[in-house]
């Protein structure tokens, strides 16, 4: 079995991470009644004895004995970080693995970038080397940041081109939340634009976030919570916004529920490789089935259910309502449209009591109302855990690479004009050593590129589906 | 003689589990229908041909397991171990950390070479188990990465190594609507490599296996499991011992060597199905009876129509008039309706076996013009009954079986590679566009071949 390394930078990056390490561990409790230290917790914990001192101690098999996140934390100011060492999930976390400094990003890519980026170089690497070292076989780093700061952008985006050089057969699965229009830093979209070059380059595979859809989801499980109707309370531990009974026992934080669905997107993309099931699915086979083009990597998530009724009575035709659901937009983690857009390639990543009979059934359901790119009218990646994620009985994980992406890109590209029409706050980028309006001007023709792909495949939509002439034998 | 499997990847370890399982459980199974001495005589060659023994008298599979990856063969072993009937050697598998990620370049390029030495090694130990080899069977599917490139590779390495012993390999096809997205470039590059250096290629579809769990079984939620049990009970209705010419307690000694030497004649055509009947739920099975008659008639009806199953078979369909020319290329754009076979073999257990009268398979319109039908068609009798079925009839074609859904694979490959998707991902372990193309020109000629007939 495979190890991953999550390394989160920048504030929103960092309680992210903290969320999803609640949950991992969450989970992991759950699944792993006796305690003994398995190859599933290895993939993204080690187990340590704390009682021997300096690097040794080790234990790679028997009883757990204190665990340790394989995680990396990195940003540019104490406080979050601070947080959750003081936090319930302090011990959780090597003190060894986490590289701070005080002044932060000021919401400037070029600072997080350029000016941290060669000054924490060194530092970087040789955290990144240990934690590898730690790992028997190091599959995959998943980078959790935002696009629209500066830490998590800037500095989050310098460590793919170092994960790049440093483990060039690691693949790079990068969580990125992605400002909305109504973003309250100014200078989000050229942050988000000179990131996105950094994407579109070195990354694997990228999973766009945006906030508005997190809070989307928030507002329709209260909606459901507090309507009062008949049947509808909810199952404890089921929320897949809520860390009751977690760790962290205190109130929970505004952005805490968001991040939570967030921290429950990577932990079912990571259940297939982990757990046991009929029908397995590893990390590398994500990027080998949805990534038909190496620029074209960017996947828009869903995920169902988002909590579960109490209601035991309710019959499996719940089942075939989690298929539908993975498909509406309610459940996206990215505002989208992808049933009106061109599917590229799908992946459905079911978790519990779920037969590939029910997957068949679903996904001949389905395929009428979506449209599949003319080579890929088949383009259907499917794979079946038996351990079912906490509180639930199944779910569903459904990654899509849709053209669907497109709007969200090109409306990131006006913004960012927008602003540098004006030339506003640019001087505080052209101050930096290193920065030049070039940089810039790169960066939005490396996304008008990538708009540009999409734009020819989009372009075969509407074109009847025909076979191509085969080659001829002759007999 | 002996067989040695070789399971591979997911799907060719808990299939292969399945395997062992239903021919061990037929082996002891107590409803033989025959005498004892007869029934001892079928266990005794049934457990030569797939068992070793231990010292405390556990029968052991005579198997390696191979996977990049822990977790199926783990619970693979604890399974077999678990039944506390017979079980699988702990030290013939072969285990990585990190699989092939669906990726026929990566198994075959990398995991291959990388790993030759060690499996060729304990496939070695394994044939020295045996006192005398038929040959090996190996277990894989098209679809992902270990099963169908590992699988190639190491088919390849035991042609090179094994030249005179047999190799066929049973491969599982994916379902239609898509396991893997990849999942027709790999079953193209497995096809083509597998057609150059494996003797026989038994197929099984995912979707007529899963019709068969739907429609004849009645199980509503199919799961793998079901799946590969209803393969496992093709495969040993097949594999179990059959009469030799001596008859009674008596059994054929080479399966493999069998079952080739009678099905496939010529190396141009190497595809074979199986078609099993009957297939029904144990429920179902106590309240029916059948005759020998009835069942040949729907097995001879299945060959011609190209039925995949015993329910819904087109009877309209007739094997072509004699005297009349016979029909020339056939266009696949229309329905391919008659079904020509290049040889049958049928295989029959059970009661009053020796009453089944099999004329309707002798019937030269049945097959191609090339072979007459004393060459082309054979029957095993075997008394003993198999796996609490009083009368079960197994046959396994060399026909224009699988020309449609050959067809349909390279099809679909063919158009994702006109727009050069997913290439980068096989061009980065150095499988090129030109072995793409080679591949696709094999099986074009393999496609036209058994359009022919």
């Amino acid at each position: 079995m495979t190890q991953s390394v999550v390394v989160q930078v920048g504030q929103c990056g960092n309680q992210i991470g903290c969320c999803f390490w609640d949950l991992a561990l969450r989970e992991h409790a759950a699944v792993n009644q006796q305690g003994i230290y398995d190859e599933a917790i290895s993939s993204f914990f080690r187990n340590v004895d704390t009682r021997v001192v300096g690097d040794g101690g080790s234990i790679s098999k028997g009883k757990i004995c204190s665990l340790k996140a394989r995680a990396v934390l990195i940003d540019m100011e104490e406080g979050v970080v601070n947080e959750i060492l003081q936090g319930p999930l302090r011990d959780v976390f090597d003190s060894k693995q986490l590289i701070t400094d005080i002044s932060g990003s000021g919401n400037n890519w070029a600072v997080g970038h350029k000016v941290f980026g060669s000054l924490y170089r060194e530092q970087i690497l040789e955290k990144l080397r240990k934690s590898a070292e730690h790992c028997d076989c190091l599959q995959c780093f998943f980078i959790i940041h935002s696009m629209g700061g500066g830490t998590g952008s800037g500095l989050g985006t310098f460590l793919l081109k170092v994960l790049e050089d440093e483990f060039p057969e690691v693949y790079r699965f990068v969580t990125s939340v992605y400002p909305s229009a109504e973003d309250d830093v100014i200078t989000s979209p050229y942050n988000s634009i000179l990131a996105m070059k950094e994407l579109n380059e070195h990354a694997d595979c990228v999973l766009p976030i945006d906030n508005q859809s997190l809070f989307d989801i928030i507002s329709k499980i209260d909606l459901m919570v507090n309507s009062g109707k008949l049947g509808t309370t909810i199952k404890a531990k089921s929320l897949v916004t809520s860390s009751a009974g977690a760790v962290k026992k205190r109130h929970q934080k505004p952005f805490d529920a968001m991040n939570n669905i967030v921290a429950n997107l990577l932990l079912n993309l990571t259940s297939s490789a982990r757990f046991e099931g009929s029908l397995n699915m590893d990390l590398n086979e994500i990027s080998m089935n949805l990534v038909p083009f190496p620029q074209l990597h960017y996947l828009v998530s869903s995920l169902t259910p988002l909590y579960t009724l109490a209601d035991v009575n309710i019959p499996t035709r719940r089942l075939d309502q989690m298929f539908s659901d993975a498909f509406s937009k309610d459940h996206q983690l990215i505002r989208a449209d992808p049933k009106h857009s061109l599917y590229l390639a799908c992946a459905l990543m079911v978790r519990g009591n779920v037969q590939v009979s029910d997957l068949r059934r679903n996904i001949e359901r389905l395929k009428p109302s979506l449209r599949f790119i003319s080579w890929n009218q088949e383009g259907w990646k499917t794979s079946l855990c038996s351990v079912p994620p906490v509180g639930h009985s199944h779910s569903l994980l459904a990654l899509a690479n849709n053209t669907c992406v497109k709007p969200t890109f090109m409306e990131l590209r006006d913004r960012f004009t927008r602003l540098y029409k004006k030339k506003a706050h640019l001087h505080h980028y052209l101050q930096i050593e290193g920065m030049e309006e070039s940089c810039f001007m790169e960066a939005v023709s490396s996304l008008s590129r990538l708009i540009e792909e999409y734009n020819q495949l989009d372009a075969t939509k509407s074109m009847p589906v025909e076979d191509l002439p085969r080659l001829s034998i002759a007999m | 003689m002996s067989v040695v499997t070789v399971q591979l990847g997911q799907c060719g370890n808990q299939i292969g589990f399945e395997v062992f399982d239903a021919l061990y459980s037929d082996s002891h199974c107590p409803q033989g229908l025959c005498s004892k001495r007869e029934n001892e005589a079928y266990q005794a060659s049934s457990k030569e041909r797939f068992f070793s023994e231990e010292e405390n008298g556990v029968p052991i599979a005579r198997a390696v397991l191979v996977d990049m990856e822990p977790k199926v063969i783990n619970q693979t072993l604890s399974k077999a171990a678990q039944s506390g009937q017979w079980k699988y050697a702990q030290h013939s598998c072969f285990c990585q950390k990190e699989g092939s990620g669906n990726n026929w370049a990566y198994g075959y390029s990398v995991h291959g070479p990388r790993h030759e030495e060690s499996i060729m090694n304990l496939i070695q130990k394994e044939v020295e188990k045996c006192d005398s080899l038929s040959g090996f069977f190996i277990i894989m599917s098209m679809a992902g990465g270990t099963g169908s490139g590992l699988g190639a590779f190491v088919t390849q390495n035991l042609q090179d190594q094994y030249s005179n012993s047999l190799k066929m390999n049973q491969i599982i096809w994916p379902y239609g609507t898509g396991e893997v997205i990849v999942q027709n470039y790999n079953s193209v590059l497995t096809l083509s490599h597998l057609y150059r250096s494996s003797d026989a290629l038994l197929v099984h579809e995912n979707d007529a296996v899963h019709k068969i769990c739907a429609k004849l079984m009645n199980i509503k939620q199919i799961s793998f499991s079901d799946i590969n049990q209803v393969l496992a009970h093709q495969l040993g209705s097949v594999f179990q011992p059959t009469y030799s010419v001596e008859g009674s307690c008596h059994y054929r000694r080479n399966p493999l060597g069998d079952l080739m030497e009678n099905l496939v004649p010529h190396p141009e055509f190497k595809m074979l199905g199986i078609r099993n009947i009957p297939q029904m739920s144990e429920n179902s099975l106590t309240y029916s009876t059948f005759t020998w008659a009835g069942l040949l008639k729907h097995l001879r009806q299945m060959l011609i129509s190209n039925s995949k199953m015993e329910e819904g078979i087109n009877w309209q369909i007739r094997p072509p008039l004699p005297g009349l020319p016979t029909l020339g290329k056939v266009s696949l754009n229309r329905e391919l309706h008659f079904n020509t076979s290049i040889a049958n073999l049928v295989i029959l257990r059970g009661k009053d076996v020796h009453s089944a009268d099999l004329g309707g398979f002798k019937d030269p319109a049945l097959y191609t013009s090339w072979l007459e039908p004393i060459d082309a068609f054979n029957v095993w009798k075997t008394q003993r009954a198999f796996s609490k079925y009083e009368k079960s009839a197994a046959l396994v074609s060399n026909s224009q079986f699988l020309l449609k859904p050959l067809d349909t694979i390279v099809g679909k490959a063919w158009n994702m590679f006109a727009s050069k998707a997913y290439i980068h991902q096989y061009t980065k372990f150095g499988i090129e566009e030109e072995d793409f193309l080679d591949s696709f020109t094999l099986l074009e000629q393999v496609v036209a071949s058994y359009c022919n007939l």
